[in-house]
């Protein structure tokens, strides 16, 4: 193993050991607790999720709000109707939704920049009108709350414990760790395809599809693939946000979530894993800190569209790009020594 | 036939006001090759600025032709100081940078003018009265819109069509870099083509809150998607396609949605997905539209 090699293996055994102690202190931080530490995992994952197709693969995706709809909603059906322990709903929320991106991933092979941005944006806005449809009253419940366990959704009241290992876990407590335990793996998941042959045609096709195409990269299979992976991330948050609700109705994946999993990937920095977390603590706990200045209903909207303009126009790679450029004098120190080995 | 007429003319009225949103999209873009996702929040914006002068004791009309003029400079200023670093650039910053200033916008409007219900207009802008033409009931209201909507097309028309600004306009869409060498401001054309842009969109804003009583700040975003869909079935860079897509869309949905009272299907629901699978379907069968240029790339 060179030198560079046992550096990197180094820094991501810490960073991943520095994550896991994160999630585990997270919820004791001040006015975080364990719901908020769920909503920010689900954030965290869907995030993830677009920035796979939006910041490697360079297909934007102004919809993806949508494909969480379509997680949830596959959970909450199999849940209520069919009597699917919910754990297991998650796997099948990832297929159901990938699938889902799958079929939106093919006309975008046609459909290049700004035509996917357009295509993507009428889904997002077009979703909770489906949701409501009453010709889907036998799937959707057309626009009605569906209930997970036929309870009263009382948060953080009212749901058993759950046994897990031998101890037992709060309902919230459990949802949390399940979330954050399940976030962890897909950023595994996420780095090991981002780092290898996928990833690097995933980049090539985002830098230029005629040079990945002459280079022998094939360039629609490779953009759907990146729409289905990044979809079926968007369904797993989907699900678990639903799971931690124990509720899916349409109000929950208003049309204006998929532009806050935008701003939430702008903030992270497009290609960038580590700033995901500053992506999904930005976008969760802004309305937090917005009701400071003001109880108006639009002033966290007003922040986060400034702070998407400002990240555009002063900091285009996000916060994860700016401590890149930050850190870069290191970086590059590492990398010039093990190359002279 | 008369309801299907009745119908018809229902749609024209609602289709001109997509037909003037999708017109601004449409000038945006040619001028500066960004779609803007913002144009029907900065409509909601300046309607609401309307609102705030009427309640002030401007007149409606003349308020109406006030806020025209504040839309126009608005425009104007959001292009010099912030859209203008990203033209030229990638495709995913400007879609991103427009769709800052929608969530920006929208947030402002709940912020400065709260949710709470507003009557707008005050009165009615137009008689409530209709006329009656072979059966056919005309409000005067639709006729209104539909008459102010033909007036501002003309004009457009005629400025960039018979005069010197408007052949300026057209230089600096069609080649920049040649107009710069004649002496054309070029970045001055593509500020004005915002302008323009915005104030096309308070018309439609206007008239939107007029046609749906009360106010609501979030009234433009079904407004927008069947713009999006008229500028895309007309081609994206034709002003005539966005007008004609826009007066199509208008009438085919009025009449889906009324025929729909036969089979059933709440399809007075769906209108805003049936507008995405227009854009869709255009998109994937004639991305360019039915009046627009194939482009033809060279690689």
């Amino acid at each position: 193993m060179s030198r560079l090699a046992t550096v990197r293996a180094a820094v991501t055994a810490v960073a991943l050991v520095a994550g896991i102690v994160l999630v585990y202190f997270l919820p004791h931080a001040d006015r975080i607790g364990y719901i908020k530490g769920s909503q920010l995992g689900v954030y965290f994952i869907a995030i993830l999720g677009l920035n796979i197709v939006t910041g490697y693969t360079g297909q934007i995706s102004l919809g993806h709000g949508a494909f969480m709809a379509i997680g949830g909603y596959t959970t909450a059906i199999l849940v209520s109707e069919h009597g699917v322990r919910d754990l297991w709903t998650i796997p099948i929320a990832a297929l159901v939704a990938g699938l889902a991106g799958f079929v939106v991933g093919v006309p975008a092979l046609r459909l290049s920049g700004l035509y996917l941005a357009l295509a993507t944006f009428g889904l997002a806005l077009a979703m909770p009108a489906i949701l409501s449809w009453d010709k889907l009253d036998a799937v959707t419940k057309s626009g009605q709350e569906i209930q997970l366990f036929n309870s009263p959704h009382l948060l953080g009241k009212g749901f058993e414990d759950v046994h897990f290992l031998g101890r037992t876990l709060s309902f919230n407590h459990a949802v949390y760790y399940l979330t954050w335990g399940i976030a962890l793996l897909l950023l595994a998941v996420a780095w090991l395809i981002l780092r290898g042959a996928p990833g690097r045609a995933f980049r090539a096709v985002r830098d230029s599809e005629l040079a990945a195409t002459s280079s022998g990269v094939r360039v629609a299979t490779y953009k759907t693939l990146a729409f289905a992976i990044s979809a079926a991330y968007a369904g797993i948050a989907g699900s678990l946000f639903v799971i931690a609700l124990a509720f899916a109705d349409p109000q929950s994946f208003p049309a204006t979530l998929s532009l806050t999993l935008i701003v939430g990937a702008a903030v992270a920095g497009l290609g960038s894993l580590w700033g995901v977390l500053a992506g999904a603590a930005f976008v969760q706990f802004l309305p937090d800190f917005a009701v400071h200045i003001s109880k108006a209903q639009g002033v966290p909207d007003t922040v986060y569209g400034a702070a998407l303009i400002l990240i555009v126009l002063l900091l285009p790679t996000g916060v994860a790009g700016g401590l890149r450029r930050a850190l870069s004098p290191l970086t590059t120190r590492l990398y010039t020594r093990s190359q002279s080995q | 036939m008369t309801q299907f007429l009745q119908q018809v003319v229902a749609g024209l009225a609602s289709g001109s006001i997509y037909a003037l949103l999708a017109l601004g999209i449409v000038i945006i873009y040619r001028s500066t090759g960004i779609v803007n996702f913002a144009q029907g929040e900065m409509a909601t914006f300046t309607t609401f600025v309307a609102w705030t002068l009427v309640d002030h004791g401007v007149g409606y009309w003349g308020a109406f032709a006030l806020t025209l003029v504040i839309a126009f400079a608005g425009g104007i200023a959001l292009e010099r100081t912030i859209v203008r670093r990203v033209e030229g650039g990638p495709v995913i910053t400007a879609v991103i940078l427009t769709i800052g200033l929608f969530i920006l916008l929208g947030g402002l409007s709940n912020w400065i003018w709260k949710a709470e219900v507003r009557s707008f207009p005050p009165d009615r802008p137009f008689p409530t009265s209709a006329w009656d033409v072979g059966g056919v009931a005309i409000s005067k209201q639709d006729a209104g819109i539909l008459a102010v909507t033909v007036v501002l097309v003309l004009a457009l028309w005629a400025l960039f069509q018979l005069t010197k600004l408007g052949l300026a306009l057209r230089a600096s869409a069609l080649n920049p870099t040649a107009s710069r060498l004649v002496g054309i401001r070029v970045g001055w054309m593509l500020a004005l083509g915002w302008g323009l842009a915005a104030a096309l969109g308070a018309v439609a804003g206007l008239f939107t809150a007029a046609a749906n009583p009360p106010l609501d700040p979030n009234m433009m975003r079904p407004v927008l998607i069947y713009a999006l869909a008229a500028a895309v079935l007309g081609g994206l860079e034709s002003p005539v396609g966005a007008i004609v897509g826009g007066l199509a869309i208008g009438v085919v949905l009025n009449l889906i949605v009324t025929y729909d009272t036969h089979v059933h299907l709440d399809l007075d629901r769906m209108r805003i997905p049936m507008a995405f699978l227009a854009i869709l379907i255009v998109l994937l069968v004639r991305p360019a539209g039915i009046f627009g240029r194939t482009a033809v790339r060279r690689v």
